[in-house]
């Protein structure tokens, strides 16, 4: 496997993640597709968020592949949510329950090659993508 | 209110059958965030020899190290426990960045591989820890998704969770951002360099263990 030559960037590459695409994978096949689609340079905007360890299975074969795959030098990631922290009782309770049903579809998670993505600066408030 | 209970019902079984005789607590956190310079301190306190080595290069913990039976007494009580240094869980490794440091490509790039394996190997080693020591340098934005990652592994997999806000010696430090970051937990402010509050983290380190 051979990434993608992409030393100058002209463009911006997003590919939009819908839930539905990937909530019957199972974890192995979930973070396949998403490191599939950042081998091709492309940034990825999983619409609701990964559980706690797919993020670790997906950091954990981020990094075999830094190993093996030339010019990859592993990835950028964040997840935006919004915060439930001044929310009432019920509005949080509803969220539960969505997050229970359908995942964590307020969430977005953006996964971005290192090569292009520098960093990801993210506080409560914002985000912001640094690009090399 | 589940949480009490939770801890509450932890404590009878303890008094009934007895607490956990062999507690391995673990050290994560990102690179440079000062792992290994808080296991050496503990050690130099306690043990009387230092865990490993430290460098201003990231990644210079590239293997899992640990020192077994780590005796520390505090205010009348005695832990004992294996202390599990682990190499900086990072979402990307680029040997450019050692060369910037002044290492040679060849070894760079050595480095950069140990890294890589490191950082799996610290992840393996998570399901093997009773509690995580979380350490994050004070003086960097505590939102990073590693972070993040990191402590809800730990939460997923039900282990309690100290996060100690290193390096409170610099001026750009901001202990209260830490805190703002992650105020379910309880967080510490420490200089492991120079031996700063390191009474307040024993304390929170038995706190710890009774939620073990």
């Amino acid at each position: 496997m051979k990434l993608k030559k992409n030393a100058k960037i002209k463009g911006l590459s997003l590919q939009f993640l819908p839930f539905s695409e990937v909530q019957d994978l199972s974890i192995a096949e979930r973070v396949k597709k998403i490191l599939n689609l950042v081998l091709g340079n492309k940034i990825v905007i999983l619409h609701g968020r990964l559980r706690a360890e797919e993020e670790a299975r997906l950091i954990e074969d981020t990094m075999a592949l830094v190993d093996h795959v030339k010019d990859f030098k592993g990835i950028e990631l964040a997840v935006i949510e919004p915060s439930l922290k001044d929310k009432g009782l019920f509005v949080k309770f509803k969220h539960g329950l969505a997050k229970s049903l359908i995942g964590d579809s307020n969430a977005l998670t953006v996964v971005g090659p290192a090569s292009i993505v520098k960093e990801i600066k993210k506080d409560p408030k914002k985000i912001e993508l640094m690009f090399n | 209110m589940i949480k009490i209970l939770k801890s509450f019902s932890k404590r009878i079984l303890r008094a009934l059958f007895g607490g956990k005789d062999n507690i391995s607590i673990g050290f994560y956190g990102p690179p440079n965030a000062g792992k290994t310079s808080l296991a050496n301190r503990i050690c130099k306190d306690w043990v009387g020899e230092e865990l490993g080595t430290v460098s201003k290069v990231p990644h210079e913990t590239r293997k899992v190290q640990f020192k077994e039976k780590v005796e520390i007494k505090h205010k009348g009580k005695a832990l004992t426990f294996k202390m599990v240094d682990t190499p900086g869980i990072a979402t990307k490794i680029d040997y450019e960045d050692f060369i910037k440091h002044g290492i040679k490509k060849n070894v760079a790039k050595k480095r950069a591989k140990e890294a890589t394996q490191g950082i799996i190997e610290s992840i393996k080693w998570l399901d093997d820890m009773d509690a995580v020591v979380v350490v994050l340098d004070s003086a960097e934005n505590p939102y990073s998704q590693v972070n993040i990652t990191i402590i809800g592994n730990i939460v997923a997999r039900n282990k309690p969770v100290l996060i100690v806000g290193n390096k409170v010696d610099l001026k750009k430090a901001d202990i209260k951002k830490v805190e703002a970051a992650f105020p379910e937990y309880d967080v510490v402010g420490i200089s492991a360099k120079d031996g700063v509050n390191m009474d307040e983290f024993y304390e929170s380190l038995f706190k710890l263990t009774k939620e073990i």
